[in-house]
């Protein structure tokens, strides 16, 4: 039966997650933004509320409550409180869910634990590759198969590359198609650069070149199966589908208050229909967006096909929030042209949806 | 209970049986009613009084999505002709008026006839005049008290009443009718009566020519010393006065709860305008060879590819959006801002969308012989009528901000 309301569990870990939003990320956004860094207090402190350990099987040291539905609630609540953040907190979904779904027994029982242990161990993925033809389904990165298993070449980039990681997941074109690859961060051939990007400053997002890196067979993801990658790009679309939401909504309601508290000609520029009907047209996109995402995210939980939906998810949400943020930069005025105020992070940070972020969570 | 799109099996077989319906019942009529500006669609006036009100066959011991089921019946005949489906002899807004102001005795008199036998009946809701539009608390229908006969008299001059010309005319039929018993007073002293067909004092002056639905009787209504029986006004009588704000226009804000049951069917209504495009354009670029490949890397979409793209993610947050509103008028939840959302995101949504159809259909989407170039004429009212794009604007702004009217007009 149709029903919008989630469940009495899922509501109370949104809430629990809205109030770390508020109090420990907000605090910490314009600052890990300037400094290029992520508050390793705040990644801690999250670890411990086990928001990623969620999607990892119990007998790996999970919740053992898989649900693409859930992903999305946190993801929207983290970003509300800062992207940056919010794609570092959930960066070990990058490994834990690829390796849950598609692992062999082998890379479920060495990578999953490295995941839930007392401290925050970030994951990686590396999806996106420099150009302007990149494609997420289709990598240029290629895997050849030797005796000694696959050696991988190719550049990536928005890897995130939080420090303290071990492993890192590659897309790379296999045999017809993007297949998943296990590679030691310190494997030999791979070498490492900071991307200084647009927006997102705080989350650290490297280009990776891949130079005659040789894996042992066992690194590809599923092993000789090799499954595709489509359902982990789709669980992709639909987290940072979330995300767009959550930033997006934090953009409203700065933009609300500013617009209540500012005035000019004697009243509050929110009783002006210019201003108005803007942040009218912001929490109605928002909606839509997000049930999109929601229904994507029911259908990868029933397992649907979800490819076309999370697809639509995305689309809608990366435009709604380049909207919705460019529309906040506006209602600031002069000031949200500042560094002093928010929106104009928003703006830069939405550029990353619709330019290119593929993968960078996953629900 | 948890967050779940999965229609009931009662809702699917809802699906399929006005889909059928649409595509045997109202497709191939649609033209000609649409050419024959202001006929009277009989054989589909007849078909839906003999059977389609009879409604999809469901179980009823097993759950239904409730006022969701609603809005997809709304979709889908509307995906069938948006039009027609405003001719469907059936209580509309006048219904919605009864049902959302009324007392239960009301709703008894005024409503169970339409489940009756009998030859076809309609309802219809008259509001807007020729200066009061948006600004329905303008309007200046009067309504007096004779207190000789316990009779209310109206007198003036309603426009666009959609099924006006049915309900004012055919024996049976109700037309709901906004009209102030104080002008002193402000939206407090705004009422809604029932006026029953032929009353006399009720006079239809005549139907609008329209750019679309035109299969849709849209009626000018003259009042002159037009009465009724005092227990035809809806809701409570007294007049709330102007000076007790708090309450000063509860008697209004009662009549404009209509719209939150209302906007999203509307909005719904809008919902299947765009799909039958959609699917329209969709089938012909398929007839051609052009499939919409979803997982296209940015170089590789093609323009129309994008466009179709963006046009159903506009198209489904419209649909689910719309789901939502009733989905809160099943929990009895206020739903007020959640009603204007839907009808703002679907009404703007649609009409882009049947724009963009005939854009891209090129000269086919032009041409008379085919319907997309009606569905583009048929979906601009759905961000006109009940409530325009702005006015919902206005609603979800408030709600927004917190604002009270008089603090963003």
């Amino acid at each position: 039966m149709i029903d919008f309301e989630p469940s009495e569990e899922q509501a109370l870990i949104v809430e629990t997650v809205h109030q770390f939003a508020e109090n420990e990320i907000r605090p910490v956004a314009r600052e890990s933004d300037e400094s290029a860094s992520l508050s390793v207090g705040v990644l801690n402190s999250a670890h411990e509320l086990g928001l990623v350990a969620n999607g990892i099987p119990e007998e790996h040291g999970g919740g053992g409550d898989p649900s693409a539905m859930l992903g999305c609630l946190i993801a929207e609540e983290l970003a509300w409180g800062d992207l940056s953040t919010a794609l570092g907190i959930l960066s070990p979904s990058l490994l834990a869910v690829p390796v849950a779904r598609l692992g062999t027994d082998e890379q479920r029982a060495r990578i999953l634990p490295t995941l839930t242990g007392p401290s925050f161990v970030p994951g990686a993925l590396a999806a996106v590759e420099p150009r302007f033809d990149s494609d997420v389904h289709r990598p240029q990165t290629t895997a050849k198969s030797n005796a000694d298993g696959f050696q991988i070449d190719g550049v990536k980039c928005q890897v995130p590359w939080i420090e303290g990681g071990k492993d890192l997941l590659v897309f790379a074109e296999g045999e017809g198609g993007a297949q998943g690859f296990l590679v030691p961060r310190d494997a030999e051939g791979l070498t490492v650069e900071i991307e200084k990007n647009l927006g997102t400053h705080g989350l650290p997002l490297a280009e990776v070149a891949f130079t005659g890196v040789q894996v042992a067979p066992s690194a590809r993801l599923g092993g000789d199966d090799a499954p595709g990658m489509h359902e982990i790009i789709d669980r992709g679309r639909v987290g940072l589908a979330a995300c767009a939401v959550g930033m997006s909504r934090a953009a409203l309601e700065v933009s609300r208050d500013y617009a209540k508290e500012r005035e000019t000609f004697g009243s509050p520029i929110a009783t002006r229909q210019a201003i108005a009907f803007k942040i009218a047209d912001m929490a109605i996109e928002i909606d839509g967006a997000r049930l999109l995402a929601w229904e994507a995210a029911c259908a990868l939980d029933d397992g649907k096909p979800a490819g076309r939906l999370a697809a639509l998810a995305y689309s809608q949400a990366r435009r709604v929030a380049l909207k919705v943020a460019d529309d906040s930069v506006q209602i600031f005025g002069g000031h949200g042209f500042i560094r002093e105020y928010l929106p104009e992070m928003y703006l830069r940070n939405a550029a990353g949806f619709t330019s290119s972020f593929e993968a960078l969570t996953l629900v | 209970m948890a967050i779940s799109f999965e229609l009931t099996e009662n809702s699917q077989i809802s699906i399929a049986h006005y889909q059928a319906m649409a595509l045997e019942q109202m497709r191939p009529i649609s033209r000609k009613y649409d050419e024959e500006e202001h006929a009277l669609p009989v054989e589909w006036v007849n078909y839906w009084w003999e059977t389609g009100r009879k409604g999809a066959p469901v179980d009823v011991s097993r759950p239904t999505d409730g006022f969701v089921t609603v809005c997809i019946q709304a979709e889908e005949i509307c995906w069938g002709d948006c039009g027609l489906y405003l001719r469907m002899p059936t209580p509309a807004l006048g219904g919605s008026a009864v049902g959302a102001a009324g007392t239960p005795e009301q709703r008894e008199l005024f409503l169970s006839r339409f489940q009756a036998d009998g030859h076809p009946i309609w309802g219809a809701m008259a509001i807007t005049e020729p200066s009061a539009g948006s600004d329905a608390s303008a309007i200046e229908t009067t309504a007096d008290f004779d207190p000789e006969t316990e009779e209310w008299i109206l007198n003036g001059h309603k426009i666009f009443c959609t099924a006006g010309q049915q309900s004012a005319t055919v024996d049976g039929g109700i037309t709901v009718v906004w009209a102030t018993v104080d002008k002193s007073a402000g939206r407090g002293g705004i009422k809604s009566f029932v006026v029953p067909a032929n009353t006399p004092g009720m006079e239809l002056i005549g139907c609008e020519k329209k750019m679309g639905i035109r299969a849709s009787d849209t009626a000018s209504l003259r009042f002159e010393n037009c009465r009724v029986p005092k227990d035809h006004l809806l809701g409570n009588p007294d007049v709330q006065k102007k000076s007790s704000k708090k309450t000063g226009d509860k008697g209004f804000k009662g009549a404009m709860a209509t719209f939150d049951a209302s906007r999203p069917i509307v909005a719904a209504m809008a919902v299947g305008v765009g799909r039958a495009s959609l699917d329209f354009l969709k089938e012909e670029l398929e007839r051609q060879g052009v499939s919409i490949r979803y997982d296209a890397p940015p170089r590789e979409v093609t323009a129309i590819e994008r466009d179709v793209t963006e046009m159903e993610a506009d198209l489904q947050a419209a649909r689910l959006l719309t789901w939502k509103a009733a989905w809160m008028m099943n929990k009895g939840k206020p739903n007020n801002l959640e009603a204007s959302i839907a009808k703002a995101k679907a009404g703007l949504a649609v009409t882009r969308i049947c724009q963009k159809a005939v854009e891209l259909l090129g000269p086919v989407g032009y041409s008379r012989k085919v319907l997309v170039e009606k569905w583009f004429r048929d979906a601009k009212i759905n961000d006109i009528f009940e409530g325009t794009q702005q006015i919902n604007q206005l609603i979800v702004a408030r709600r927004i901000l917190d604002y009270p009217s008089a603090m963003l007009r």
